[in-house]
């Protein structure tokens, strides 16, 4: 089922004419036949979740937007992308530009914005050119600009390219870095939706969120809900990286099985180079790691379903979560430690360093978890990285604190006796990885809080 | 509308506050420990506050209308009072556990040069982890370190002791009308700077001493002069066309030690002044002294004298299950400090001699 890829291997859908040939802008159209607020319903009705990592109901997001007389809201769409393993915007942007301009359009028309902005990840430089490329087509065609379609709707879509932080992609920190400044999140409330940029209500969506407006309003909200179980309604791009043997972008409805999408040729076609299945992040770097039994099936011996429900089956303690829709794949030679120490790496080199717990709490378990690695760890060490990830969690002011937090946690949860063995068998731990261990096997798991 | 009250109940204890006041600045006006410990909010700087995670407090009841607890811990410094509201601070044994994790994180990489450093004495740092935090570290890695730095003729910065609360940047912000400095780089090796190292020559620039509360930037018109418990505080006045000139000098006898802007009893400055009076005025005629600090932080240098401060209407009994008490009092196992003593009677400077116990 393709709703956003469905035209992407088509011969220049990069391009205007192309797009339109296959049936790009008619949902502005369609659109501009419409009120803001009937577009606002039709989000509702299909049960759009945000793409961007929490999930959280777009339309809900929307009717949030505060509209005080007189005064400017703004669109910012997020492209900043830099959660380690999760490529799928720059996908999106890279090979059908034109749909996420027709989605901001669109929004932007239901939104009442007249400037609207897309943060982009610094690292991205030629997806920006891309962009302005379409953006310039779109508005030599009249789809953007002054009184578009004679509706009396003024819209301008600005690309802004990032400084190269990952915070960035925090929606305040965004806010911040794109009026100029150092890309700190603000402490909330106030929410974006009443004082955004410049102070101004703002809405803040991922690409992938706004791309999914376009066939939400072409088809009805109704339609779309259809599609996909559950909340888990329309489709969802996941970008597969690891050790499977079709890595790449794939559009899936939430309806597969975590087994059919990793074994199947239509999806991964299974671990590669004859390895097993370790372990899997299935929602980018910051979600929990599970082992293979878990990635596979729920605590209680069900099969586990890509989907923001099945996936998030028994918390923390036995689930994990879709997040941003990287998933990131382990085979048997894999580290757990390095892998863990690695990300902790990433967290530490990213933290803006505003409060205290995340500012040092990340260097410090990057630290630790250096040790292990390298032959130089102690048994209290990893007792004393539960604490040290427990002491961050929730004592934030932005989820970088939490998302630094939870790969540790799950790492010694899931993982503890490859982290003992790091400290029992220093030498060898240098020469050659743990392995599979029970972990793929289907073990008893206890279900616990 | 303007005399609208809220309620709000912090470990128990009920107080009537204007709406739009902070769950900390409701828990001021209790006074006390149930106040939370705070780092980085200071009153007199828009927008401080939220980064130390100092005083971070349970809302066990949202307010009257929404009960519902706050599934966090909040920033009490940028939570807001709703009516109805419950608290808890020190009858939390989440907040305490947390706090003591974010004394820990404050203390991992900071230097702990106390005995040289120009704040001892004074510095919120010592006081926080004094009170809150545990006497041993876990932490076994080297200390980050930066180079020491001038910032123009009068401020050195010790950034290696920086907490990055972000109080000079505000100051540095607010109080001057150029913004010229600011923080460099990211998580934990973010830096204080200045606009391309640049001196820092703003007439109002030296608060950014009074405001740190750990010794990263120190003035170096004092610098390894005294010890500040030796040096006695006196509130004085000069009529200064720039700033109110009402200062605090730091004495010892007839010398003039130090200049400091006044501070409340949460440490906050009273009024700020300007570098004129701070760095230059360090002679006994440039001004007219009204008599000795009310020094009421429990800091050493007020040898245990809490002059002016009201005593706390014995609270404390309703804090069910908790003896917030102080680990220890400095008070009776230092032989410098001498509550007995009253510091305003001694002639001439204080002396290490006048705290002998055979005195
Ligand atoms: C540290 C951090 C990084 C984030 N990075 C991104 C990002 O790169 N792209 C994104 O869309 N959302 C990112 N988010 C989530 C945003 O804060 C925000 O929730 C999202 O843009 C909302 O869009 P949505 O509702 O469409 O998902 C990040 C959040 C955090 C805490
Ligand atoms: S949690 Fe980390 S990244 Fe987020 S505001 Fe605090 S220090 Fe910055
Ligand atoms: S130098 Fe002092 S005031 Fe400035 S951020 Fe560091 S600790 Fe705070
Ligand atoms: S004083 Fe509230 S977070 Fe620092």
């Amino acid at each position: 089922m393709k709703l956003l890829l469905e035209h992407a291997h088509v011969e220049g859908i990069r391009y205007y004419d192309t797009y339109r040939k296959n049936g790009g802008y008619r949902s502005v159209e369609k659109a501009f036949k419409m009120t803001p607020e009937e577009i606002v319903e039709e989000v509702k009705k299909s049960g759009l979740r945000g793409r961007g990592g929490a999930g959280f109901p777009t339309g809900m997001k929307w009717s949030f937007l505060a509209k005080p007389e007189g005064v400017p809201r703004h669109l910012v769409c997020n492209a900043d992308e830099s959660e380690p393993g999760t490529f799928k915007d720059r996908y999106l942007m890279e090979f059908i530009p034109h749909l996420l301009i027709e989605g901001l359009i669109v929004s932007s028309f239901a939104l009442g914005s007249n400037a609207t902005y897309i943060y982009i990840r610094g690292e991205y430089a030629w997806i920006v050119d891309i962009l302005e490329q379409a953006i310039q087509e779109a508005k030599n065609n009249g789809w953007l600009g002054k009184n578009i379609l004679n509706t009396g709707f003024d819209c301008e879509i600005y690309v802004q390219r990032g400084g190269g932080a990952y915070i960035c992609g925090e929606e305040t920190a965004l806010i911040e870095s794109l009026e100029g400044k150092r890309g700190n999140p603000r402490i909330k409330p106030p929410f974006p939706a009443i004082q955004g940029v410049w102070m101004r209500p703002t809405v803040v969506n991922n690409v992938e969120t706004l791309a999914a407006v376009v066939p939400i309003i072409n088809n009805g909200g109704e339609a779309y809900a259809k599609i996909g179980v559950g909340k888990s309604t329309g489709t969802k791009l996941l970008s597969v990286c690891g050790n499977v043997k079709k890595p790449g972008i794939y559009e899936i409805d939430m309806t597969q099985t975590v087994e059919e999408f990793i074994f199947s040729d239509e999806y991964c076609g299974g671990i590669a180079n004859g390895k097993k299945l370790k372990a899997c992040i299935p929602g980018g770097s910051s979600v929990p790691i599970l082992p293979a039994n878990l990635t596979l099936k729920t605590a209680k011996g069900e099969a586990r379903y890509m989907n923001y429900e099945s996936l998030a089956d028994g918390g923390f303690a036995t689930g994990s979560m879709m997040g941003s829709g990287g998933f990131i794949v382990l085979d048997d030679s894999q580290c757990v430690v390095r892998h863990t120490m690695t990300l902790a790496r990433f967290y530490n080199h990213e933290s803006c360093g505003q409060c205290s717990p995340c500012r040092e709490g990340t260097g410090w378990m990057y630290k630790i978890l250096k040790n292990i690695e390298y032959g130089k760890g102690k048994m209290s060490d990893i007792d004393l990285l539960w604490d040290i990830q427990r002491k961050i969690e929730g004592n934030t002011i932005c989820p970088l604190g939490d998302a630094a937090a939870w790969p540790v946690a799950a790492a010694i949860r899931h993982f503890r006796d490859e982290f003992e063995w790091h400290v029992n068998n220093p030498d060898e731990a240098q020469q050659r990885n743990y392995g599979l261990a029970h972990y793929a096997d289907p073990i008893h798991v206890p279900v616990t809080a | 509308m303007s005399d609208q009250k809220f309620k709000v109940t912090i470990d128990n204890i009920t107080v009537e506050v204007a709406p739009g006041t902070t769950i900390l600045n409701a828990a001021r006006m209790i006074g006390g420990d149930v106040t939370p410990p705070a780092m980085c909010y200071y009153s007199k700087l828009e927008g401080s506050g939220g980064k130390c995670r100092t005083c971070l407090v349970e809302v066990s009841k949202g307010s009257e209308k929404d009960p519902r607890p706050m599934p966090k811990l909040v920033a009490s410094c940028r939570t807001t009072v709703m009516d109805g509201m419950e608290v808890k601070n020190i009858t939390s044994p989440k907040v305490l556990d947390a706090r003591k994790g974010v004394v820990e994180m404050l203390l991992i990489n900071h230097p702990l040069d106390c005995p040289v450093c120009d704040q001892a004495g004074e510095c919120h740092l010592q006081d926080l982890s004094y009170e809150h935090g545990a006497s041993g570290t876990r932490y076994e890695f080297d200390r980050r370190t930066f180079e020491k730095e001038d910032i123009g003729d009068y401020i050195s910065l010790h950034m290696t002791r920086c907490i990055l609360c972000y109080r000079c940047v505000f100051t540095a912000d607010q109080l001057t009308n150029k913004r010229e400095h600011g923080i460099l780089e990211r998580g934990d090796h973010a830096e204080i700077s200045t606009l391309l190292g640049k001196s820092l020559d703003n007439e109002f620039i030296g608060n950014v001493i009074d405001v740190c509360p750990v010794g990263a930037l120190t003035d170096k018109t004092f610098r390894f002069k005294n010890r500040v418990w030796f040096t006695k505080p006196v509130d004085a006045h000069r009529d200064c066309p720039t700033c109110s000139g009402k200062v605090r000098l730091w004495m010892r006898g007839d010398e003039v030690f130090r200049v400091t802007a006044r501070k409340d009893q949460w440490g906050e400055v009273e009024e700020w002044i300007c570098n004129d009076c701070r760095f230059h005025k360090k002679e006994t005629k440039d001004w007219v002294i009204e008599g000795p600090s009310k020094i009421d932080r429990h800091s050493v240098i007020s040898q245990g004298h809490y002059v002016g401060v009201k005593k706390q209407p014995v609270l404390i009994d309703k804090v069910i299950g908790k003896n917030p008490k102080l680990l220890l009092d400095i008070h009776k196992v230092s032989d410098v400090n001498r509550p007995e003593i009253e510091l305003s009677k001694i002639e001439g400077p204080a002396h290490s001699d006048d705290f002998k116990p055979n005195k």
